[in-house]
């Protein structure tokens, strides 16, 4: 009897295989066709040249340090806007009202291709026409809840005990503010960011349609290296694309290990010895 | 202080006077209610807290002495009523602003400070007033500080931890850091809201002796918020007993457990027997049908009474015919120190304490010496609400209309309806019932239990019955018309009879 309900019931990790499967196929296969291409000469064989042509040419360095620019400028805007609004939906009055979030999530449900497009119309209207700052206003529009909702959960879920201590300690509101709540929604603030400075770091979509000829990302220059054939260069696209990952990877882990040193999570009563 | 005076010279001047004369109560409060959505959670609530006292707030979990704790720190707003600290009245003053620091219930201690800096918070804070200087303060240096932490951490026992990670303390440790954190300030009046609640049994008996012995050192006021009945009897000066938002018993711990105000406090403080009895007249009481000598007077003749008899104060022996009463041991359990015996008797059953062990069936008999018996006023003798007439022998109030002999009043007069206890009845289904209504409170009276409801419009009834309620349940109302009497309202009379 025990043996056959044993045989019956397979492990856990089980319910884990269809996802390791398409994981496979679609992330660690490409993964492995983009590292073949970045080391693959024209000719067929195995060369390093695509990399050094991406760390030698100038151009690379400037739309890099471009791309850099406009995601922290779009993040930067992002969070000042973000925080305050976060600030208020969780604080008391409001935290029971769901619909007020729920405002600022529903842009989330619809696709963000039409977001932007219905974003592009709305700035025409308005008389503006492609350019860098619309470009900005695009990022910040599109990513805004992703910058919202880390920073409302960290608010929302702080314990109240520990403005209330800071009060009876002799902090007024702004002090309580900048010594307590700031400090506790670090984490918040910090994971905001990885959610909208990584993906705008190698999107190119939305400066592609809101942005001008001098709104330059370093995505847009390896869609050209795929898209154009006639310049079409597989090798060297592989190769940027390359450098990319391996960028956006070491500051996100960066990102992690500060979040994780402020995040230590108060429990009270627990015994750690 | 200096903050505390600015605000209102002129009141504050002639409040200090006026307490200064009349006590040494350090904080007042005078009538504080404090509804909370529509919730009464303290009921016009008067209390003198002495300086330098050790004051528990002793209740059942949401009795409200959490909350007016909270209403003394600043963090709540009452409805109606004022606080005054030292005769300055504070509840316009915010929280930063007032003499007093708080243990926290889970120690809040600033997750992201390590101990040092999480002690030397509010001292960072602080404005000492200062001839020498433009602004008439300054702040403590670095220095100071640092003397003021590392003494403060001493004194709580852990002075070689303000390096260490608040999250690698354990729960005691955690606690002595708010401890510290809080006393560093050097408030007027600490307070602590269940600061033992999440420790261990051992650990918290450690901390009972520790806060008893900081309290004796540093001689400020200790107001200290606790649902431990021995842990309140053990550390405290003073005991508040609290329940429903009102307070029941202000008292010293002995005087609390020897004599309890009513028979909440005998029930929540303790173990004990409570009866109903009829006081004969002076010394001599009457209950279960036989007069017994007392300690008690000054009641009235024949006035219905409470009788709270402690279980080790019952004297137990082999044998019938030697006591009081006779009866047969039901169930014996050790306890420890002492066997706790359940002896059922004619009349009732006796909780009764002893360091002798009587096996399960044996006959024995329960003596009890006149100085064991406490007597306590009746709380209410009769349900009483205001009513109106609405029909030829029908009678509208507390929410349901009740056949009532109305002979000489008319339709549309009202009247105060006395409703006795034993004239209500309780059934298990509320469609059975005119009103439907809340079991809060089951007290075993001897032969009977005396049980509390309240309906849905918030109106208390009493009832005498011989079945057990539970808790919370749902039950049904019944009135005996022909056990109540109607009276004709005059407010006029009414607001006498108040005074």
């Amino acid at each position: 009897m025990k043996s056959r309900l044993k045989a019956k019931v397979f492990k856990p990790t089980a319910f884990s295989f269809p996802y390791l499967a398409v994981t496979l196929v679609f992330v660690i296969f490409p993964l492995i066709l983009v590292l073949f291409y970045a080391f693959r000469g024209e000719d067929g064989s195995f060369t390093v040249d695509n990399f050094a042509l991406v760390f030698t040419e100038v151009e690379n360095l400037r739309q890099l340090g471009a791309t850099i620019g406009i995601a922290a400028l779009s993040t930067a805007i992002c969070l000042i806007i973000a925080y305050p609004v976060a600030y208020v939906l969780a604080s008391s009055p409001f935290n029971k009202m769901v619909i007020l979030s729920l405002l600022f999530i529903i842009p989330m449900w619809i696709n963000f291709m039409l977001r932007i497009f219905a974003l592009q119309s709305l700035l025409s209207m308005l008389g503006m026409q492609k350019s860098y700052e619309a470009a900005v206003i695009g990022m910040v529009y599109d990513f805004f809840p992703y910058m919202l909702l880390p920073i409302y959960t960290v608010l929302v879920n702080m314990d109240k005990s520990y403005v209330e201590a800071s009060r009876d300690l002799g902090a007024n509101s702004v002090v309580t503010f900048l010594k307590v709540t700031l400090p506790l929604s670090v984490p918040g603030v910090i994971s905001g960011i990885s959610m909208m400075f990584m993906p705008i770091f190698s999107s190119y979509a939305i400066t592609k349609m809101m942005g001008d000829a001098n709104t330059t990302v370093i995505g847009a220059k390896i869609a050209n290296l795929f898209e154009n054939q006639n310049y079409g260069n597989y090798g060297y696209g592989s190769a940027l694309s390359f450098v990319l990952l391996v960028i956006v990877i070491v500051v996100m882990l960066t990102g992690n290990f500060l979040s994780n040193r402020t995040m230590k999570a108060p429990k009270g009563g627990k015994v750690n010895e | 202080m200096n903050d505390l005076n600015r605000i209102k010279p002129a009141e504050t001047a002639a409040t200090v006077n006026q307490t200064a004369k009349k006590s040494d109560n350090i904080i007042e409060v005078k009538g504080i209610t404090k509804v909370f959505d529509g919730v009464t959670v303290l009921d016009d609530l008067s209390l003198g807290i002495k300086r330098g006292q050790f004051v528990t707030l002793l209740g059942p979990s949401g009795c409200g002495k959490t909350t007016l704790l909270r209403l003394i720190a600043g963090f709540e707003t009452p409805t109606e009523g004022e606080i005054y600290i030292e005769g300055v009245p504070i509840t316009s003053i915010p929280p930063f602003k007032r003499p007093v620091n708080t243990v926290f219930q889970k120690y809040a201690l600033f997750p992201h400070l390590n101990v040092f800096k999480n002690v030397a918070f509010g001292l960072k804070l602080k404005k000492i007033p200062d001839e020498n200087s433009k602004k008439g303060y300054r702040k403590f240096t670095k220095a100071e500080i640092a003397e003021k932490v590392n003494k403060a951490l001493k004194l709580v026992g852990l002075e070689d931890y303000g390096h260490r990670d608040v999250n690698s303390l354990s729960g005691g440790q955690q606690q002595r850091v708010a401890i510290a954190r809080a006393i560093v300030c050097e408030p007027k009046v600490l307070l602590l809201d269940e600061p033992l609640g999440a420790l261990d049994l051992k650990m918290r008996k450690e901390m009972q002796i520790e806060l008893k012995k900081m309290h004796e050192d540093l001689g400020i006021t200790f107001i200290f918020v606790t649902h431990d009945q021995e842990e309140a009897l053990t550390m405290s000066d003073m005991v508040v007993v609290i329940n429903d938002g009102v307070i029941q018993q202000v008292a010293r711990p002995k005087k609390i457990y020897d004599e309890p105000s009513n028979a909440f406090v005998a029930d929540f403080i303790g173990e004990s027997n409570i009866l109903s009895g009829v006081m004969e007249k002076d010394y001599t009481i009457n209950f279960f049908g036989r007069s017994l000598p007392c300690v008690d007077k000054g009641f009235e003749k024949n006035e219905k009474v409470d009788i709270v008899i402690r279980p080790e104060d019952i004297i137990i022996c082999d044998g019938a015919g030697h006591g009081h009463f006779d009866g047969r041991v039901v169930s014996t359990v050790f306890k420890g120190t002492y066997y706790e015996m359940e002896v059922l008797t004619d009349e009732y059953e006796f909780t009764v304490q002893s360091q002798k062990e009587f096996s399960e069936g044996a006959i024995v008999s329960l003596e009890i010496l006149p100085d064991s018996i406490h007597i306590m006023k009746k709380m209410l003798t009769i349900n009483k609400y205001l009513g109106k007439v609405t029909g030829e022998n029908c009678v509208e109030f507390a929410g349901g209309e009740f056949t009532v002999a109305t002979d000489g009043y008319e339709a549309g007069d009202e009247v105060i309806v006395y409703v006795p206890f034993n004239a209500v009845e309780l059934t298990d289904d509320e469609e059975d019932g005119v009103i439907g209504a809340n079991v809060t409170q089951s007290l075993y009276r001897g032969s009977y239990y005396q049980v509390q409801v309240y309906t849905d419009d918030d109106i208390d009834f009493f009832i005498d019955t011989a079945d057990e309620w539970d808790m919370d349940d749902r039950v049904g109302i019944n009135i005996d018309g022909t056990k109540v009497t109607i009276e004709r309202y005059d407010p006029e009379k009414e607001a006498q009879g108040e005074e």
